[in-house]
């Protein structure tokens, strides 16, 4: 990435903008280019890298907020946001090593421009729902607001809000305020070991549906464990369905003693603790049982927990080769398929049409991510206003031209 | 307050229209005689009133979209209306509109406790959704103080809060979809039961959007399981800088209780003549700091609340001591704003502050009401900084009327200036419209009220509110650059 573009301030990024548009050029938004894979191949005049835009403006603990130059790598804030005890809730999952790069890489901005939340989402929230400010540029070459750093505000639309998950196409964001959590004193993991899919996801719901704040549900069939990097569970070698509690410890006691009554249908569970658990989940957040290969594909699908399996099941029908892995107690399965022509495309958004949810192809060949809806395709109504919005924030299709929707 | 002037070419076709909605709906859905409408010819920010053309009251979606569409046709305004308790002029009619009131769909349509969602109609009351997931121990969290009144439409259109939400989060972080019916009377769903609908956020967008967007009839919400037990405790301080200091230890020391609640003097004492919490009476500031939890869990966790608090020396700490001392706390908490209402009129205000700011500004909100002559007491949700000053003044007396609005609007510019908003969760309305100016720039004003423009194209929908009138004319700002180009 020689020839890029990287703006050091909001001013000269918004010159930057208005030079492009008045040329009718168009340029490629990244961070630190750890997800330039995803989406539809971009096809822009050139690159612009908001890596140039880097520092953490504002932080206050007793406020639990924060706020970050889009360009901040996230590793150097979650280790500020440690050496005070907190973190992001959210837990953003880390593409990077399924997408054939490094872990450890992306910025904030990009965080956020693509909503990425891992599996403290099924009881913390996703990364929209932390974000409270933004500053950023629109194709408009204008400089714009909006939210601001208090937890409470609902003076005017909720701008911010609505540029997470909007892949860089609306807007260039050059700040972001978002809000933060202490961390658990103490984490500990109960993992069922043998269980079916069908059967993984009912007691991942039980545990959902218990008061017992359980903050991460996954589950795991034997050939993804078999693939762990965590001894211990890898050895197990037996489908792996866990359940994580963080909380004070004699909370977390009680209320694994709790759990493990509640659950005892489905047979004893092996039991983590803070150090084996943090190795388990961290590698879960860089998504390391569907690592990189050229053979295979990705996608990212979201559905109603309960409907999960049978939506795989659906799916195996007419795939061989499918690896799944379920995370939000089934509400989200990441799914590994043999390469091929459509990725799939056809079968998967046939079973979501039948079943229910939303389906985004994560890794695949560029020839394929042109050739294919990458993302959800948008019901007429949802298109009309796509259509408007990016209109809204960038009528000369300055940022990632066709990146999300081939016609914007 | 400046209105649009009413136009003149709907007042004189009223029959004609009432003649159309009642075709497109049937006479038993409209409200057209005058005693009817009086009733919703405000909410509750009673200081504006106004007579609408009609009343619509729907039962189905498709009943919204017949009266949508006939409205859109006919270059109609429209404004909805959930409950009517909007502080902020929310649902305040035009002369010039059809308000569409929802409060007949108050279905529930679908509980599903695995998946943790209920489906129900907009119109339900907040408090219903809760008290039919209630005998499988779940509930709904967003918790308004008109929770018993307030609707789930109004909730999504104001993006509302409550005392809990320190913990559980506001309205659009507890919505996962809605089915809307926009203004030309399509009905187009966004989100569903799933968590993260990729493609744009337009949930994040209509979620506060203050009914300019279209009318929700449907939601997907998330329902949580209650908690074994909840237990408040009380912390009563000599000064309100104390008890901010409390909260900022609390959390710096990692814990986030599920609501932290202030009081300062005035509203301690009119609250307790109504509830008889067992608030204490003779300190400056009270914190009600409620925890989750087992028995065991709250205790511990009470304690080292205790604990952090010890070294403020707290004038009184009390933890409440059964199931009914704790209704009583919040029950004294969640009417004050009605109790405080039995002795005077006052406006609420509802800015939210950094909460490292709350020192200065509680003091700077007595001077500037003293610099008024009007008395104010102070109520808020101190966990996330949203303050609610309810200035105290006579509303027969025009003048102190006048100084009350002149304090209310000096109090939210001084939120805005240490770093907080003018609003955190009553919405901008008509009462805040004017003051947008000072949190936003055209720029962004003009960014927003563009995105309004593409799902209302004419602005018929609640078109006073919100947006301040002198910056209308952004809503159709062509692209600068476009202009360069050519």
């Amino acid at each position: 990435m020689d020839d890029i573009l990287k703006p050091a301030t909001d001013w000269e990024l918004q010159g930057m903008v208005k030079q492009l548009a008045a040329r009718n050029l168009s340029v490629e938004l990244v961070g630190n280019g750890t997800k330039r894979s995803v989406g539809r191949p971009v096809n822009a005049s050139m690159a612009m890298t908001t890596a140039g835009l880097r520092g953490i403006a504002m932080y206050e603990p007793t406020e639990l907020v924060m706020s970050a130059r889009a360009g901040t790598p996230l590793s150097q804030i979650e280790v500020e946001l440690a050496g005070r005890g907190q973190m992001l809730p959210f837990e953003p999952i880390d593409l990077g090593p399924a997408l054939g790069s490094y872990a450890g890489s992306q910025t904030i901005g990009a965080v956020f421009a693509c909503n990425l939340s891992g599996a403290r989402r099924i009881s913390a929230g996703a990364a929209r729902d932390h974000l409270l400010g933004v500053k950023g540029v629109n194709g408009r070459a204008e400089i714009f607001k909006s939210g601001g750093r208090v937890m409470k505000n609902v003076t005017g639309l909720d701008v911010a809000r609505g540029l997470a998950g909007s892949w860089g196409t609306l807007a260039a964001m050059t700040e972001v305020t978002f809000k933060v959590l202490p961390m658990p004193d103490d984490t500990a993991t109960l993992v069922f070991t043998g269980l079916t899919d069908d059967l993984a996801v009912e007691l991942l719901c039980a545990a959902m549906g218990s008061p017992y704040e359980v903050s991460g549900t996954v589950h795991l069939p034997q050939t993804l464990a078999a693939r762990l990097l965590h001894d211990d569970l890898r050895m197990a070698a037996r489908s792996l369905t866990a359940i994580r509690l963080e909380n004070f410890p004699r909370s977390i006691a009680y209320r694994k003693t709790r759990l493990k009554e509640r659950l005892k249908v489905y047979g004893p569970p092996l039991e983590l603790d803070q150090e084996s658990s943090l190795k388990f989940w961290g590698e879960l957040r860089r998504l390391s049982v569907m690592p990189y290969g050229s053979q295979t594909y990705l996608w990212k699908i979201s559905t109603a927990p309960k409907v999960a399996p049978l939506l795989v099941n659906t799916l195996r029908r007419h795939m061989d080769n499918v690896e799944t892995m379920y995370d939000w107690s089934g509400g989200l399965i990441w799914l590994e398929i043999p390469a091929s022509a459509d990725a799939g495309a056809a079968d998967i958004r046939r079973a979501l049409a039948t079943h229910g949810g939303y389906a985004t192809l994560v890794r695949a060949d560029p020839a394929v991510r042109h050739g294919v809806d990458v993302f959800q395709p948008l019901n007429p109504a949802v298109e009309r206003l796509s259509r408007g919005l990016k209109t809204v924030f960038d009528p000369g299709n300055v940022f990632n031209p066709g990146r999300m929707y081939a016609t914007m | 307050m400046d209105f649009p002037l009413p136009d003149q070419g709907i007042l004189a076709r009223r029959d004609l229209i009432l003649a159309g909605l009642t075709a497109a709906v049937g006479a038993d859905r409209i409200i057209a005689d005058e005693d009817g409408r009086r009733a919703y010819e405000t909410d509750a920010l009673t200081a504006y009133k106004c007579m609408p053309l009609a009343v619509a009251l729907p039962r189905t979606t498709d009943e919204v979209a017949a009266v949508l569409r006939y409205c859109n046709a006919n270059g109609v305004k429209v404004v909805a209306r959930g409950a009517g308790t909007s502080l902020c002029g929310g649902a305040l009619p035009a002369e010039d509109s059809i308000v569409v009131a929802v409060s007949k769909m108050n279905r529930v349509l679908d509980l599903d406790f695995a998946n943790r969602t209920a489906r129900v109609e907009a119109g339900i009351t907040n408090l219903a959704i809760s008290a039919a997931a209630a005998p499988e121990g779940f509930f709904y969290a967003p918790d308004p103080s008109s929770q018993l009144a307030c609707t789930l439409a109004g909730n999504l259109a104001m993006n509302s809060g409550g005392a809990h939400c320190l913990k559980y989060g506001v309205t659009t972080n507890n919505v996962l979809g809605v089915r809307m019916v926009m203004m030309d009377g399509e009905i187009v769903d966004f989100g569903g039961p799933q968590l993260d609908a990729e493609g744009y956020d337009f949930l994040a967008l209509i979620v506060g959007s203050e009914g300019q967007f279209g009318i929700i009839t449907e939601a997907t919400v998330r329902i949580l399981k209650a908690s074994e037990g909840a237990r408040p405790m009380m912390l009563g301080f000599d000064s309100a800088a104390k008890a901010g200091m409390c909260v900022a230890r609390i959390i710096g020391a990692g814990i986030i209780p599920v609501a932290i609640e202030f009081m300062d003097r005035p509203a301690i004492k009119v609250c307790e003549a109504y509830a008889k919490a067992g608030y204490p009476l003779d300190v400056e500031a009270l914190l009600i700091v409620e925890v989750e939890g087992s028995e065991e869990e709250i205790a511990e966790r009470l304690a080292q609340i205790a604990e952090i608090a010890r070294p403020l020396n707290p004038s009184s700490v009390a933890v409440a001591d059964g199931e009914e001392q704790a209704a009583r706390i919040w029950k004294g908490r969640k009417a004050a704003f009605g109790a405080i209402g039995r002795l005077s009129d006052y406006l609420c205000m509802d800015g939210t502050i950094p909460l490292s700011a709350l020192g200065q500004v509680l003091e700077d909100i007595t001077t500037i009401c003293q610099s008024h002559g009007l008395k104010v007491a102070n109520i808020f949700h101190a966990g996330d900084g949203n303050l609610h000053p309810l200035i105290m003044y006579d509303a027969n007396d025009r003048e102190a009327a006048h100084k009350a609005e002149l304090a209310g609007a000096e109090i939210l510019k001084l939120c805005v200036s240490v770093g907080g908003c003018l609003t955190g969760e009553h919405g901008v309305g008509v009462e805040k419209r004017d003051l947008m100016h000072v949190q936003f720039s055209d720029t962004d004003l003009g960014l927003q009220m563009r995105i309004k423009t593409v799902f209302d194209p004419q602005w018929l929908l609640n078109a006073s509110k919100v947006f301040p009138l002198d910056v209308r004319a952004l809503a159709e700002q062509p692209d600068p650059n476009a202009a360069h180009a050519a």
